[in-house]
């Protein structure tokens, strides 16, 4: 059963720079986050999908359409409702080592989200909880409240992220390539701790990434961008098994197969190709077209 | 191996000297590289496997002590070349690309005085026989000549690693080592480089050290592989056999944690925790 | 941090620092019982070489130059601190405001420092002092502290600048912390080694300059300070006429104490950037390599 959108993007767009040389980093974005579901947006450098991000942070203002929290348009909310927009969603940045200050401890790391999150507890109930926290992301708190970021691997110093998006009370967490500077053996850890809060919680997870595998791991629904738009949306089987834009199938083609070597022609990439769908991708493709029940794509007008 | 090898680890060991304690990087690795074959070396942060190929352009600097071992290219011990030797050796029989290959050219230099720098320096090439040798190497992975004259902060970060890709085939080396060379890249330029890099090295016939963390990728690319832990290096084979036949138990650990994108959506665990 | 005063515990420029100027300041802080004259009475004949009674002979006017020294030190050292602690405070307060705040904050206070950073130095300090006439080791402090903040600042701006980019500072900021507590708790624990590095390159430069300023006669001469000493010593041509503990004693003194001061800070530099350590982590790489247990 899927609740009501969470947070819900509608025909969203924004540009940067001035009018003679206006980038258009997001045009026509719409799609929703519902609890206890995770939505995969998928796209190389530059495809806008940090944008996106951004935008759903309320870091940016979108230049039109509007950004709906609980079927309410956040242009239209107070300051409360913004104050609690703000608690509500949280984000997981890529860069483990940058996204924990290095100066503290990973207890005063989780306190004062938690000191803001909940702000009724008080004294030993507060150590409990900070200990409860780093348990479900499957740390053991004696071994690592008092230590530094620095003394802690990779994958421990996601999980402390989490778990400090956790501290806050988030109902939406943002995960902008949270695994990719992680090691590969220690991904699905990290990757399967999001599922099960997911699961548990009800957490809603925009999972940003270019790895469309991982995409199809975690996310229910797929967003695949391309310069700005979104080139082609829904299930995240149908749109893998049944790709429609000729993005989505480059995209597919080129993710490592080691089934097919380069020797064989059918793994072989013709760059000429690859330029033609990229040009085309590149224009405003505004017809949109529907597949099949919750599968979408755009196409050239 | 029928033919002499073209390069040839033997019993590498590699230590790190701290104040007090050492760190083994490389423990005893050993391997050979075939003419025009593509070696992958894969492995996990720390495992060694950037170590190894640094050893291999003596690129290493104190407190890195390389403890046992030789490294023959082509007979000969790389690790017991003198400076002129060495310097002939660099570029012209061994070439290096590193991941942040974007970083490493010149910014204040326009991309022919790149090219410019090298052939003079190894070949006594004047500015025209350069810029010729330069628009050549460009073509060879689709960089329109014209572009010479650009800076490097002009292209994007996929070009501006083939453009080192095309510094490297300058000189006709006969090995090129390869740091993670697309580990930054969106995945389609990745294909397409790799791709092209894999047409080269059947015409022009060198052969490739391939390190990496992505297995899939190291499949399709390589034709023999090395699994690195630790220093250790835990199995090697052919593509196949690794794909298929995985020996050792990291081995099918790291298949283990690499989603795939076709079959049944199952969660995967780490094999043990 | 423990981690930190570990490794500069280990260092051996910082001990040696560390140690000297530990000295001067026990010695500072011990006068009275060192010696039992006061520092600004004739005690002596003039112009003694050092003796039993006077270690370190005596003035032109008959004072003892050891008791001068030792009560000398605390000037020169309250007014380094001192001044040293203004012009880091300052500096410091200033830097990471102008880095994190960023718009018009940073426009004005930028505008500012770079004015003070253009005026040349000691011109101003020597306009200033001989303006105010006969000044005080706390004036000098004082003018030394609202004068000398400004390289200070430019580069704690820098330094917060980078630090400001880093992930956990944008998390603090989605957590909603306000600015002051970001600032402080995020900023500042990061920029520390700079402003270590600034505190103690600031005390070297107030010690330097306060003896500079009262030996070209702008002190009161009613100070017992070494740059004092230094002044009457050059007044009462005690060189010439061969008294040379007159003036070499506190020439040394401020030696010791700059010295001291610099390796600490060649020491704190060490620490905060690993890549300029030297010394004993490849001392051990040295002697495995001249035994031919490897090669590179």
């Amino acid at each position: 059963m899927i609740q009501e959108p969470i947070i819900a993007l509608e025909q969203v767009s924004k540009s940067f720079g001035h009018s003679g040389k206006a980038v258009r980093a997001a045009h026509d974005i719409t799609f929703a986050l519902h609890p206890g579901r995770t939505v995969a947006l998928v796209g190389e450098s530059g495809s806008g999908k940090t944008t996106c991000a951004r935008l759903v942070m309320r870091e940016y203002r979108p230049d039109s359409g509007r950004i709906l929290f609980r079927g309410k348009d956040l242009n239209a909310t107070g300051a409360v409702g913004l104050k609690e927009y703000r608690r509500a969603v949280q984000m997981i940045f890529q860069d483990p080592f940058a996204s924990l200050n290095p100066a503290h401890t990973v207890d005063f790391i989780i306190r004062r989200p938690l000191a803001l999150g909940q702000p009724d507890l008080k004294g030993g109930a507060v150590d409990e909880t900070i200990a409860d926290l780093l348990r479900r992301v499957e740390l053991d708190p004696g071994a690592v409240t008092r230590k530094h970021p620095h003394e802690l691997s990779g994958g421990q110093r996601q999980r402390i992220n989490i778990a400090r998006t956790l501290a806050m009370g988030a109902q939406v967490i943002v995960a902008d390539e949270p695994t990719s500077m992680l090691d590969v053996s220690v991904r699905l850890g990290v990757l399967n701790l999001l599922n099960d809060m997911k699961r548990d919680l009800g957490v809603a997870l925009l999972y940003i990434t270019h790895d469309l595998a991982t995409a199809r791991y975690v996310a229910e629904d797929i967003l695949v961008m391309y310069a700005g738009q979104i080139v082609e949306w829904g299930d995240v089987h149908r749109v893998l098994t049944n790709p429609q834009h000729p993005y989505t199938r480059l995209l597919l083609s080129a993710v490592p197969n080691p089934e097919i070597r380069f020797d064989n022609p059918d793994a072989r990439l013709d760059p000429h190709a690859v330029e033609a769908i990229r040009r085309e991708a590149r224009h405003l493709q505004d017809r949109i077209v529907e597949v099949g029940p919750n599968h979408f794509t755009r196409r050239a007008a | 191996m029928t033919a002499d090898p073209l390069l040839s680890v033997q019993n590498l060991t590699i230590d790190y000297i701290g104040a007090e304690a050492d760190f083994r990087a490389v423990d005893d690795v050993s391997f050979d590289i075939a003419p025009g074959e593509v070696f992958g070396l894969a492995g996990e942060s720390g495992c060694g496997k950037s170590t190894i190929a640094y050893a291999i352009n003596r690129l290493h600097k104190p407190p890195a002590l390389i403890r046992r071992g030789r490294i023959l290219f082509e007979g000969q011990d790389v690790l017991d070349l003198d400076d002129r030797a060495l310097r002939e050796f660099r570029w012209s029989k061994v070439a290096m690309v590193f991941q942040s290959a974007m970083n490493s050219l010149n910014p204040v230099l326009r991309v022919e005085a790149q090219f410019h720098d090298l052939l003079k320096r190894h070949r006594g090439y004047s500015k025209e026989q350069s810029r010729e040798r330069a628009a050549e190497m460009l073509r060879l992975v689709d960089i329109p000549p014209e572009r010479l004259r650009d800076y490097p902060h002009q292209f994007s970060g996929g070009m501006r690693q083939r453009i080192v890709i095309a510094i490297c085939m300058a000189l006709d080396p006969k090995l090129v080592v390869m740091d993670e060379p697309t580990t930054a890249l969106d995945v389609v330029v990745q294909r397409e480089i790799l791709q092209r890099i894999d047409e080269l090295r059947r015409s022009r016939g060198f052969s490739v050290l391939f390190i990496t963390h992505d297995l899939g990728l190291m499949v399709q690319f390589c034709d023999r592989i090395g699994i690195m832990l630790r220093g250790n290096l835990v199995e090697q084979g052919t593509s196949e056999q690794i794909y298929h036949r995985p020996q050792h138990e990291y081995t099918k650990q790291l298949w283990a944690s690499f989603p795939s994108l076709h079959g049944h959506p199952v969660r995967l665990e780490r094999a043990s925790g | 941090m423990g981690a930190v005063l570990k490794s500069f515990a280990h260092n051996r420029k910082a001990l040696t620092g560390l140690v000297i100027v530990a000295i001067i300041v026990a010695l500072a802080i011990a006068a009275p019982w060192l010696t039992e004259y006061d520092p600004t009475r004739r005690v002596g004949r003039p112009h003694q070489p050092p003796s039993w009674d006077h270690w370190l002979g005596t003035t032109r006017i008959g004072q003892d130059v050891f008791a001068r020294l030792l009560y000398g030190a605390r000037t020169s050292l309250a007014v380094g601190f001192g001044a040293g602690l203004l012009i880091t405070v300052v500096g410091t307060i200033f830097g990471i405001l102008a880095g994190y705040k960023g718009g018009r904050t940073d426009e004005v206070i930028s505008f500012f420092t770079n004015m003070v950073l253009v005026v040349p130095n000691l011109p101003l300090l020597l306009v200033l002092a001989a303006f105010i006439g006969q000044a005080s080791p706390w004036v000098i402090a004082l003018i030394l502290g609202a004068t000398s903040w400004a390289w200070g600042a430019r580069v704690t701006r820098a330094e917060t600048l980078s630090v400001k980019q880093k992930d956990f500072v944008k998390s603090a900021e989605m957590l909603g912390e306000p600015s002051w507590r970001i600032m402080l708790f995020e900023i500042f624990p990061n920029v520390i080694s700079i402003v270590g590095i600034n505190f103690v390159g600031s005390v070297i430069f107030a010690v330097i300059t306060e003896a500079t300023l009262e030996f070209l006669g702008l002190g009161d001469p009613k100070t017992v300070s070494w740059g004092m000493m230094l002044f009457n010593a050059q007044n009462a041509s005690a060189l010439q006429v061969g008294a040379w503990w007159d003036i070499l004693s506190p020439c040394f003194a401020l030696i010791a104490l700059g010295a001291g001061l610099s390796l600490l800070n060649f020491a704190v530099d060490e620490v905060a950037n690993p890549r300029l350590r030297t010394g004993n982590t490849l001392s051990r790489w040295s002697l495995l390599m001249r035994r031919g247990e490897g090669r590179l």
